[in-house]
């Protein structure tokens, strides 16, 4: 490809990435700076893109006034069961369904098909009833629970392709090596298809942790159950928002979306064009 | 659910092609074992709560019901005539269906052009713009909505004062308003489209790429007449995605336009029917709207498996 690109083209080419890279990159980076801010210059009509005196006193105005670390410790517990849980889980379904023939098969995979179309947004009135019917509400479980099954479809359907990429001669090999079929799936295919898990987490956890309508639906009264979408939503307030807590409550829940994709990106892009190809 | 797969039962289940392993011949309950705890799961949280609401959806259900203890009466159709009657929920549906559409078309332009630079620059640039790209994408729906808001903020915003605007308020206006949110969503969804496209062009053998060069095709028409098609399974994911993603969005209008904009302006399905459940407490109004989507999906994943048959991909 190189071959047909000539020299200048390329270069205007590479200038228009590193501009579209900066514009995309510019909100994130006014979120931290406007957190970082002080009071006074955030409440500036003339804002400028720096700030000489960083201060932290709205990250100090977040974990103080609002009960912040708890919601945050509340996010990640309910974002980390999802995760795990839900790899497990559709680490076993993806297999059930590439690695036997059984009757029922096809219609189950245009079940999980199906099943990632379903807008989840809309069931949140009977399940708002369900959660009330068994005392859930204003417990994590009521969050947990959702998640962890409307994550199963989309994980199983990506998971397929890794399940499917590990050859079956190796399964054959195990077998006739004596293992039993619980040895091969934990000892074998799982370590395998462990990369495919870690793509597949990235879309769990952030649905998850991204959560905003469950949250602010099942937990109505027990806010010491909140997660961190409704702390961030504390600071609007009508007329006179708290852009500085907005934004250093934004950042704070951001950054650890950041670092689980800055540890998985290589493995997410293999993983998706695995699971796209396939 | 059950009726379109009938359809694929005449489908041969196992091609000859496919050999079964040793293990796979006669599985037994095994799958069945492995699947129960993902299917318990989605029968709980999932079917069930879709049978409940297209239940409430035929019942009258209000406060008096949800906490009053009185009986639900069966409405019949009650509820869906009292909704098709309503002006507003004509202008709702029409403004999802416009938006969603605007989004999609956006996030897939951007996406694909976006890809194919990614394929002409050397690796220093493509890493900031995949850096840049990652970023826009892991960032939570509603911190990137808050963002957006503040950099497009009447008073305190850079964007005003950038182009000059003054204090102009562009949540105020229904167009304005919607094209911010769709600013936010073109911002916060074009990294999936760019990154799966960007691994699909890599997958393509260069040879492909180099004979048509030779054969002196301009890039667009290499572009439209090799690539295009060899990405077109990638390309049907990545546009359904969209399609139900867009087509679905709450946060962004919920926090952006402060519920659905001033007069419920910027409204759409999802946001109104969560807005007549839990603000209005119209729960049996809210599910029967939350059916109407579920069936304007259900469709589009028809449309959906046809394509991906057509396409003759192996289940």
């Amino acid at each position: 490809m190189s071959l047909t690109v000539r020299r200048p083209g390329r270069l205007v080419a590479e200038a228009a990435a590193l501009l579209i890279a900066a514009a995309v990159a510019f909100p994130l980076y006014w979120m931290v700076l406007s957190a970082l801010k002080p009071s006074g210059e955030i409440q500036s009509t003339h804002p400028r893109p720096w700030t000489l005196s960083p201060s932290l006193d709205s990250f100090r105005r977040v974990f103080e006034q609002q009960d912040f670390g708890r919601y945050f410790l509340n996010s990640l517990l309910v974002a980390g069961t999802v995760v795990v849980a839900s790899a497990l889980i559709a680490f076993l379904a993806a297999t059930a369904v590439t690695r036997f023939r059984f009757r029922f098969r096809t219609t189950l995979l245009i079940m999980f098909l199906v099943a990632q179309m379903v807008p989840v947004e809309a069931l949140t009135i009977p399940l708002f009833f369900l959660m009330r019917d068994f005392g859930q509400l204003n417990t994590l479980g009521s969050l947990i629970l959702p998640h962890l099954a409307f994550s199963l479809p989309f994980a199983i359907w990506m998971l397929r392709g890794f399940v499917r990429a590990v050859p079956e001669a190796l399964e054959e090999a195990a077998y006739i090596d004596g293992a039993s079929r619980t040895r091969f799936l934990w000892q074998i295919l799982f370590p395998l298809v462990l990369p495919g898990l870690v793509a597949t987490s990235v879309f769990s956890f952030i649905s998850t942790w991204n959560d905003f309508l469950f949250a602010k639906s099942f937990i109505i009264s027990d806010t010491s159950r909140s997660t961190l979408p409704m702390a961030l939503l504390v600071f609007f307030k009508p007329d006179e928002n708290d852009w500085g807590g907005i934004m250093a409550a934004s950042t704070v829940m951001t950054v650890p979306v950041l670092v689980f994709f800055v540890l998985v990106q290589r493995r997410l892009v293999s993983g998706l064009g695995g699971a796209v190809k396939d | 659910m059950t009726v379109n797969s009938t359809a694929y039962k005449t489908r041969p289940a196992s091609a000859p092609r496919r050999r079964p392993a040793s293990p796979a011949r006669r599985p037994g309950w095994t799958p069945w074992l492995y699947l129960l705890p993902a299917l318990v799961l989605l029968g709980g949280l999932l079917v069930y709560p879709i049978y409940q609401l297209g239940l409430i959806s035929f019942l009258e259900y209000t406060q008096a019901q949800v906490s009053g203890g009185e009986p639900a009466t069966f409405q019949g159709f009650g509820n869906y005539s009292a909704l098709f009657g309503d002006s507003q929920f004509w202008q709702v549906l029409s403004a999802t269906v416009v938006f969603a559409a605007a989004c999609v078309l956006a996030t897939l332009l951007v996406g694909c052009a976006l890809a194919v630079l990614l394929t002409r620059i050397r690796a220093v640039p493509r890493l900031a713009l995949m850096l840049g790209a990652l970023g826009a994408w892991a960032t939570p729906a509603i911190t990137g909505s808050t963002v957006w808001v503040f950099l497009f903020d009447a008073d305190f915003g850079p964007v005003n004062r950038i182009l000059g605007l003054g204090d102009h308020s562009w949540t105020y206006g229904r167009y304005s308003a919607f094209a911010l949110v769709l600013l936010e969503v073109l911002w916060c969804s074009f990294p999936f489209v760019m990154v799966t496209v960007y691994a699909g062009i890599r997958a393509i053998p260069t040879e492909v790429l180099e004979a048509a060069a030779l054969d002196g095709a301009s890039q667009w028409r290499i572009w439209r007449s090799v690539t295009a098609p060899m990405l077109r399974p990638i390309l049907t994911v990545v546009t359904i995605q969209s399609v139900i993603w867009d087509f679905k969005v709450f946060t962004q209008i919920y926090v952006m336009t402060n519920g659905g904009g001033i007069a419920g302006q910027n409204l759409v399905l999802n946001v109104y029917a969560y807005q007549k459940a839990f603000a209005s407490s119209q729960y049996s109004l809210g599910s029967a709207i939350g059916v109407v989507m579920l069936l304007i999906l259900l469709a589009v994943t028809l449309v959906y498996l046809r394509l991906v048959r057509r396409q003759g991909e192996e289940l």
